[in-house]
């Protein structure tokens, strides 16, 4: 059952189409978030959604009713803004309370869900504080706490962690998802960091260009890119273009490299396709006596990258480009310059059909994670 | 754009606009038939003599105040800047006096206290009315200055100059002051405005300067009066204009408020 | 470097405003007295002081208010960007065209024959001098005061305003605040040292201000500043220390001004981030 609708929302800008066709279904109690890069259209949906602007085409439904023309006072939904939102001239109990003190709530019961909320939050001693006393990480939830106090029937989040420090981040994201699932609240979450949106969501939507490349569960995503902007912007992926050479075997053809992809099975050959590859998944071996190049990509190892529990790898050969993530502790055996052979496994690899021209980052295979 | 901020807008147009549009209506008016349109108004202050001759005595009055605030005012901020930085919120301090001290005042207590001076000083606007005129540009002249040194690294300079043998002097003018040439003209053209528009001392203290020619052609001719209006005004939007121009590079002050009131 | 300097100020500024100063408490005889200070509480001088207060606060609220309606109305979100350039700009130059030409321009406004009033007259057959109305009073110098005070507010209200954050506004709404609700709970409050500053710097402004009266009325309207200049006309005192004393008094008021207006000014600025 449907708890919140974007029904095919449109939204120029002079020429730009900010957005172009949106459709979310969300059920009560879901966790969506909506990611992508910067002038993907996220925002602007979400500022949709809340009524601080009005759509061109297309309508926005809650819990049954269509809500498109209603003013933003009266959707009843709690907005958490990116920054600089708590009302400065007010301590964040005064800030929490403003919602209820609007709607007329008697000063005890304000009291009583104040405290609540602070407890919720963990500020519960920081209430007399002013904004400008407070760190970036507590004032967001301090706009947290202001945004549920009205127990709104949708909660909604325009990045709200971008302005802060990494680990308050992690931590942060934590507590929002903790708090959401507590709650059981219907939260649309906006962000351009894939990995935030990966970690808390039930579902996510990848955006670009005012449309939704693909909506699905993390997992899902993670796992069956279905376009290559998602594979691009979703994790780290090897992106090799290749041909079908056989299509009973599955055998492909990338730049002279011959490799047998399971999904490559009953496509035409000479047909054109992605194949996307986690780095996490390539056997990386060094070459000796060059048998075991059979079915592999050979290059050098021409960089290292230290990530903690993993080492990143990147190889170059002739007309081979990869990423390769092993364990650090195997790093030793594989120095920059060593000429090793990279097998792409059978399972967990994707096919994407090139046949749609797309303009994603032309890097065959690329870091999106850090931006 | 919401409905109150074009009622707002329009109401502030309004009100700013009528009284231009109506002074250059009145200023085409013929002296014969008191209606539209001729330029007669505007060929008779062309052809006043005095028009040019207390244009040309405020010009020049500007132009003397401007050099002696220059004089003083440039070389003070500059060792304030380089030496004494705790000096700098005294005489920031002092900056606002004019303010508790205005023309209207100011002037009672120059002619009382230089009564006795003798007359090539109290007796010429060169004099005492430079003199005055310095006093009233002096915040202007101060605050436009303080930002040019701020936006520039007064220390490295100097010592740079100085290590390549360079004295005192010779530091300030050729590479100090070039470096706060946009705030100096930012200042400049304060001053100028408010020399230019000046009537409360002049008047009180009785030397012919433009504003005073202003005031008696007020009274005595109105459709020329109101074409010298509008002159004045265009007078006022170039000084503006070229600060906003010179004032916009580095060091300048956005606006300040400095006219005769 | 600097001695020239203090020595300039200390001559032209200091010397003559303590003369000032002083002169207001001596007679004609050169004795100490407080017979001039007392003279300012009577007739002529204590209405002068009234209409003085008067006119400076009737501009300073209205232009005041008006002042912040309509750089609001320039700055919010939603208004084009030229129309705050274009308005900042011509403040700028609105707040120095002030005096002798601007008394004239209202003169041609609606003075007797002013254009506005003509066309009152003929277009509306509203004669308004008939009813009572002339520019040649304390309301005529007020509505031309208005002309310098009103870009005065708006440019030093502006930078106040642009810390107004749309973020603020767009989470009130988002609570349930109507654009009231907003502007008593977080606007105003927000904004209220830098209006009450700027109200101020207003008052000072106008009361200070002498060549736009003296202009417009010719000495009529019985202003603090046109009482000093008419001694120097000869019209009315006698007695240089009277006029000292009148100056004395502007000091004292101005003074006042100053010393609300600096702890207000930083006070603007407690929760600016």
């Amino acid at each position: 059952m449907s708890y919140l609708q974007l029904i095919d929302l449109h939204r120029d800008f002079g020429t730009t189409k900010a957005l172009d066709g949106i459709e979310i279904s969300l059920g009560q109690g879901e966790f969506l978030s909506l990611l992508g890069p910067s002038g993907c259209g996220k925002t602007t949906a979400l500022r949709l959604v809340a009524g601080f602007d009005r759509p061109d085409k297309g309508s926005i439904i809650v819990d049954g009713k269509d809500v498109t023309r209603v003013s933003p006072s009266k959707r009843d939904m709690g907005m958490v803004f990116q920054a600089y939102s708590l009302f400065p001239n007010m301590t964040a109990e005064q800030n929490v309370e403003f919602g209820l003190k609007i709607r007329g709530r008697k000063r005890a019961d304000r009291q009583k869900r104040v405290e609540e909320l602070m407890e919720l939050v963990g500020l519960g001693h920081a209430g007399k504080r002013y904004p400008h006393q407070l760190s970036g990480g507590m004032q967001q939830r301090v706009a947290l706490a202001r945004a549920l106090a009205i127990e709104p029937r949708v909660l909604l989040l325009d990045e709200p962690l971008s302005a802060l420090d990494a680990k308050v981040r992690v931590q942060l994201r934590e507590e929002i998802r903790r708090i959401q699932l507590e709650l059981g609240i219907t939260t649309l979450y906006v962000t351009h960091d894939q990995e935030e949106a990966l970690a808390v969501s039930d579902h996510v939507a990848v955006m670009w260009s005012g449309r939704i490349e693909q909506m699905a569960t993390p997992a899902v995503m993670y796992n069956s890119p279905a376009t290559p902007f998602v594979a691009e912007f979703i994790g780290t992926m090897n992106r090799l273009e290749a041909t079908v050479v056989d299509g009973t075997s599955g055998e492909v053809d990338h730049r002279g490299a011959r490799m047998t992809v399971p999904a490559a099975q009953g496509l035409t050959r000479g047909e054109r396709v992605l194949v996307l590859v986690r780095p996490e998944t390539l056997e990386v071996a060094p070459v000796d006596g060059g048998s075991s190049a059979n079915g592999g990509l050979v290059g050098d190892i021409v960089a290292h990258t230290f990530l903690g529990a993993t080492t990143r790898l990147k190889m170059l050969g002739e007309d081979v480009e990869l990423i390769a993530d092993i364990p650090t502790a195997r790093v030793e055996a594989l120095p920059i310059g060593t000429r090793v052979v990279a097998h792409v496994p059978l399972e967990g690899v994707r096919l994407l059909s090139l046949a749609d021209a797309d303009a994603a980052p032309a890097s065959a295979a690329s870091d999106p994670g850090d931006q | 754009m919401a409905p109150s901020a074009y009622v707002w807008l329009l109401i502030g147009t309004a009100y700013f606009f009528i009284p231009l549009l109506a002074t250059f209506l009145f200023s085409l008016k013929s002296n014969q038939t008191g209606k539209c349109c001729t330029l007669a108004s505007y060929t008779w202050v062309i052809h006043n003599g005095q028009f040019w001759h207390t244009l040309k005595i405020s010009f020049l009055l500007s132009l003397e105040t401007i050099a002696i605030s220059l004089l003083i005012f440039v070389p003070t901020v500059y060792w304030v800047h380089l030496k004494m930085p705790r000096l700098r919120p005294v005489i920031a301090f002092f900056a606002l006096i004019p303010f508790v001290v205005p023309p209207i005042v100011l002037v009672v207590g120059l002619l009382k206290f230089f009564k006795g001076s003798p007359d090539w000083f109290y007796a010429q606007p060169w004099g005492f009315l430079a003199a005055a005129y310095v006093i009233l540009a002096f915040p202007y002249m101060f605050f436009s200055l303080d930002a040019g040194f701020r936006a520039i690294d007064v220390h490295t300079l100097t010592e740079a100059s100085q290590s390549l043998g360079a004295s005192w002097p010779v530091t300030l003018v050729k590479v100090i002051l070039p470096n706060i040439r946009a705030a100096a003209l930012a200042g400049s053209f304060l001053a100028l405005a408010i020399v230019m528009g000046e009537f409360t001392i002049a008047n009180l203290a009785a030397f012919h300067t433009f504003p005073l020619f202003l005031q008696y052609v007020n009274e005595t001719q109105a459709y020329p009066a109101a074409a010298l209006t509008l002159m004045s005004f265009g007078i006022t939007w170039a000084a503006m204009a070229s600060l906003l121009v010179f004032g916009r590079r580095r060091g300048g002050r956005g606006t300040a408020i400095v006219g005769a009131r | 470097m600097t001695v020239p300097f203090f020595a300039y100020i200390t001559l032209f500024l200091f010397l003559p405003a303590g003369s000032v100063l002083v002169g207001a408490f001596k007679s004609k005889d050169e004795s100490w007295t407080l017979d001039n200070i007392r003279l300012l509480f009577h007739e002529p001088y204590v209405s002068a002081y009234r209409t003085s207060i008067e006119v400076s606060g009737v501009t300073a609220l209205i232009g005041g208010f008006v002042g912040l309606a309509i750089a609001y109305a320039a700055i919010r979100d939603g208004t084009p960007r030229w129309i705050r350039s274009g308005l900042s700009t011509f403040s700028g130059v609105a707040a120095n065209f002030g005096g002798i030409p601007l008394a004239f321009a209202f003169i041609a406004t609606l003075g007797t024959i002013g254009v506005v009033t003509q066309f009152l007259q003929k277009q509306l057959h509203i004669n308004i001098y008939e009813n009572g109305f002339t520019l040649f009073s304390k309301t005529g110098v007020e509505i031309v005061y208005l002309y310098f005070q009103l870009p005065l507010m708006i440019l030093v209200v502006s930078p106040a305003i642009d810390g107004l954050k749309r973020e603020w506004r767009e989470a009130a709404s988002n609570l349930g605040a109507s654009s009231w609700q907003f502007w008593r709970y977080v606007g105003l409050p927000y904004l209220m040292p830098s209006i009450l500053g700027a109200v101020i710097l207003l008052f000072g402004n106008a009361f200070a201000a002498y060549a736009t009266a003296y202009s417009l009325t010719s000495g009529a309207v019985n202003l603090v500043p046109v009482l000093i200049g008419a001694y120097y006309s000869g019209n009315v005192l006698d007695n240089p220390h009277l006029a000292q004393a009148l100056a004395f008094g502007m000091f004292v008021v101005l003074a006042a001004m100053m010393v609300i207006y600096i702890p207000l000014n930083r006070r603007a600025t407690r929760w600016a981030k």
